[in-house]
């Protein structure tokens, strides 16, 4: 009785498999090349679409395509500063005081207009206590900003935002900030639509659901289409969007891919346009195969150990700089990091920023500073841990780093995997000796990765503690002149890799793989490509 | 009987209750935080994120409210890290997904396993019986993960026809379903080879292959229905875990199922998704487990006065 129903099961399945089978013949990418789709690699699955609570790379991905600020982002240029939503963003002789000039024809992919309204609405949002913004530290620019985010006062008003009329908008900044264009361009100082927000909840309200996909409102070159936790997110062409019809890329689809692997082996089965990333072993059968499809580009971002400057015998600079030139970070790029570069500052190179070049390696140096420190040829030299989260790179840095130590030092350092929601905490409650970090810069300056660094910052994470550090940054925003400013910047970064409570090891290069169908794809530091410029030009195969 | 099934429902109840529990205690015993980022949240934020989650109130307050929202309200809660999100949205989300793959795999599964098993026992010790063996054993011993991407690659980059990964047309189930179901195939085949030689060595085989009745009759009509009996009470379990989704198959073939969950809320302290996750699955293995008692109750009147 039960093998005829089995065999009647059989006669069932395999026919219905080979029909499944033979279901697709043109493949996901030409399809959606011809319909003007742009299918990416996005890593992972969205914390959310507010602007506000989120605080991702791959959430800014898709923010990118929803929202638009006053300043946006150019297809080719980094520090090139086109106005979005505003026509022009205009400063005062100390560029304290900004003023934005709307565009008359702004709308919201509803249509109704974007105004000025909505502006200071989505700062007064973000810095309301209340909402619990993650990220309102970004809006510290503004004068007044830190005091009424941090509660210090409960009006507004004492905050440098206001309305002229519904075209225009007046910021005064806490300082002047001649590089205020380019802090513009970050998503958090983008407006959302107060009409919305207001309708579904109250304006510092957590969990509103005016981001759902039934109310989400923006003023991008795109909305959303639909969204699928877990499978896609597409946005489709925004038709209330002023410069709609030189939007040349009809939509984009984001896949949540969160395997690398897998996400390379769609890209090579043709279902995706771009991928996130490229483990390093797919660079290299990329290199090998299809040179023209890999991108290997610099990024800004960084890859450092911590120290803990309040733990015997790190808190001695000696032992910190012995350390840093220690490591050949040339080898490391070579052999561990595919495509970075040595990082010789903390700063990568960016703009008209020259970071100072120290961080070297160096063994006699590292000899040297090591037995000024009192531990000649590592004699004496407590066996230190280097605490790493467990991915794979960072196991293959942490060997690399504690076999140079042990070859140049003749020291021994232990290698500590935790699992890496422990290892976040671990390094909070400056719990370790030595940390493997990194860090991306959120604009397009230095200060991005320096302010990190003065004491009380909650990123700081070392116990580094430097005055003249402090005063150099603190000095720094006082200062209109884009030269000096730099200069005093280029002092303060001095003294944070002279005294060391980082190893610096390389600067960051996004590897990935780009389908040759895409066009108007350029190379930015921050990564942040306007999709509205893209064009898919179909016939090409692989 | 009504009484039995009172106390079986009964006993579920408690388990639930037993297992809510602990869980809640132990997912708070983790070290870590739901809140801990690379970039640090600044005191004030975190103030106010947990005070909106309820996360900043002691855990027995923690507790009751969270027993509270889950009798009165049937709430499972909503997600820490997602803004608005229930824990009940997620499992509706990828439930159906995780069922799905597992039908189409424990189908799979059937189809090759038994046949195989029941094949390599009737030619006991040939060729064919120690090539199934050897496949099978394969299939057990070799992971999912490397299973799953060799079919990717071999079968998914060579035939245009299927997809290395995704879940948007029917034939994106083939890969993944081949994966998870080979491998319960060949738990399948083993069990079913050594059921049938048990059953074959029976006096009431050897009478009906005295009485001269064909051998396909006999291993059909005879010997089928006990030689089974083993590898049916796996598939029991073996379901139950193939229909709450896997999380090696789901980022292989990138499948929006319920297994990603289970690990994913747990490294990233989503406490309620991993209350609400561990609660579900207990449902359903109670729900499991109650159905069999009764179907055995009703099949065998001895168990009614038990």
């Amino acid at each position: 009785m039960i093998l005829p129903m089995l065999r009647r099961l059989a006669l069932l399945f395999i026919p219905s498999l080979s029909l499944l089978a033979s279901c697709q013949k043109e493949s996901q990418v030409d399809k959606a090349t011809r319909e003007g789709i742009l299918i990416v690699g996005n890593s992972n699955e969205p914390k959310g679409l507010d602007p506000h609570i989120v605080s991702g790379v791959l959430e800014s991905n898709i923010l990118r395509a929803l929202f638009e600020g006053l300043i946006t982002n150019d297809p080719k240029n980094d520090t090139a500063t086109p106005g979005g939503a505003a026509l022009e963003v205009t400063s005062d002789a100390t560029a304290t005081v900004w003023t934005a000039k709307l565009r008359p024809n702004g709308k919201w992919s509803d249509g109704t207009p974007v105004t000025a309204h909505d502006f200071a609405f989505s700062y007064e949002r973000m810095l309301t206590p209340e909402l619990g913004a993650k990220y309102s530290e970004m809006l510290y620019f503004l004068k007044g900003a830190e005091d009424f985010n941090k509660g210090n006062t409960t009006d507004f008003s004492n905050v440098g935002v206001e309305v002229i009329n519904d075209e225009t908008l007046r910021l005064t900044l806490r300082g002047p900030t001649p590089y205020f264009p380019e802090i513009l361009k970050h998503y958090t100082w983008t407006a959302i639509p107060r009409h919305v927000v207001l309708k579904h909840g109250k304006i510092a309200q957590r969990g509103n659901p005016w981001t759902r996909p039934e109310n989400i409102v923006g003023n991008g070159p795109y909305q959303l289409k639909s969204w699928r936790r877990n499978h896609h997110i597409e946005v489709e062409r925004n038709p209330h969007y002023w410069n709609s019809s030189n939007v040349t890329l009809n939509g984009v689809r984001f896949l949540p891919v969160t395997n690398p692997y897998t996400e390379a082996r769609m890209f090579r089965d043709g279902q995706l346009h771009s991928t996130y990333g490229a483990p390093s072993e797919v660079v290299d059968l990329m290199k090998r195969d299809h040179p023209t499809q890999l991108r290997q580009e610099p990024y800004v971002g960084t890859v450092f150990y911590r120290c803990n400057t309040t733990r015997q015998p790190l808190n001695n600079p000696h032992v910190r700089q012995a350390l840093s030139h220690a490591i050949n970070r040339k080898a490391i790029c070579d052999n561990v990091y595919r495509g970075f570069t040595p990082a010789h500052s903390m700063t990568p190179p960016m703009g008209n920023y020259q970071p100072p070049n120290i961080a070297k390696f160096d063994p006699d140096i590292a000899r040297k500073l090591l037995a000024d420190a009192g531990f000649p040829n590592g004699k004496g030299f407590p066996r230190l841990k280097i605490l790493i989260a467990s991915r794979e790179t960072a196991a293959t840095l942490a060997q690399a780093i504690q076999a140079m130590w042990r070859e140049t030092l003749g020291i021994e350092v232990e290698i500590v995997n935790k699992e890496w929601n422990a290892y976040l905490v671990a390094m909070q409650e400056l719990d370790y000796d030595i940390a493997s970090a990194g860090w991306i810069g959120d604009y397009f300056d230095p200060l991005t990765f320096l302010e990190m660094w003065t004491p009380g910052n909650g990123n700081n994470l070392t116990g580094w503690n430097n005055p003249a550090f402090a005063g150099l940054l603190k000095q720094s925003f006082q200062d209109s002149d884009l030269t000096h400013r730099f200069k005093l910047l280029h002092q303060a970064e001095t003294l944070l890799i002279e005294d060391a409570p980082v190893l610096l090891i390389a600067w960051q290069a996004r590897n990935y793989m780009l389908h040759p169908s895409v066009e108007g794809w350029h190379p930015l530091l921050l990564a942040n490509n306007p999709y509205q410029y893209l064009r898919l030009v179909p016939g090409h195969r692989k | 009987m009504i009484r039995i099934i009172l106390s079986r429902i009964g006993q579920g109840i408690i388990t639930l209750f037993v297992l809510v529990t602990l869980t809640f205690f132990l997912v708070r015993a983790m070290p870590g935080s739901p809140y801990a980022e690379e970039k640090a949240i600044p005191a004030h934020a975190l103030a106010r994120m947990k005070a909106y989650t309820g996360l900043d109130q002691p855990i027995p307050v923690q507790y009751f409210r969270y027993l509270k929202n889950l009798v009165v309200h049937q709430d499972l809660g909503d997600l820490i890290k997602k803004d608005g999100i229930k824990v009940s949205e997620i499992i509706a989300e990828s439930f159906p997904v995780s069922l799905a793959l597992g039908i189409f795999s424990i189908g799979i599964a059937l189809i090759v396993g038994i046949p195989a098993g029941v094949i390599a026992a009737v030619r006991k010790n040939t060729s064919i019986d120690y090539s199934a063996l050897a496949a099978a054993m394969i299939g057990i011993c070799l992971p999912s993960f490397v299973i799953g991407p060799l079919l990717a690659v071999t079968a998914g980059l060579s035939l245009k026809s299927l997809n290395v990964a995704g879940w948007s047309s029917p034939g994106d189930w083939i890969l993944p379903a081949i994966t998870l179901g080979l491998i319960n195939a060949a738990y399948l085949a083993r069990l079913a080879r050594g059921g049938m030689l048990d059953v074959l060595n029976q006096d009431y085989i050897r009478t009906a292959r005295a009485k001269g009745v064909a051998e396909s009759r006999i291993v059909i009509r005879h010997a089928l229905r006990g030689g089974l009996i083993p590898a049916v009470a796996f598939i029991g379990p073996a379901f139950a875990g193939m229909i709450s989704g896997s999380f090696v198959i789901e980022t292989i073939f990138q499948i929006p199922g319920m297994g990603q969950h289970f690990v994913n809320a747990a490294t990233d302290r989503e406490f309620f998704l991993i209350q609400g996750l561990v609660l579900f699955y207990g449902f359903l293995i109670v729900g499991a487990n109650l159905l069999a008692d009764l179907a055995q109750i009703t099949l065998n009147p001895r168990l009614r006065k038990a």
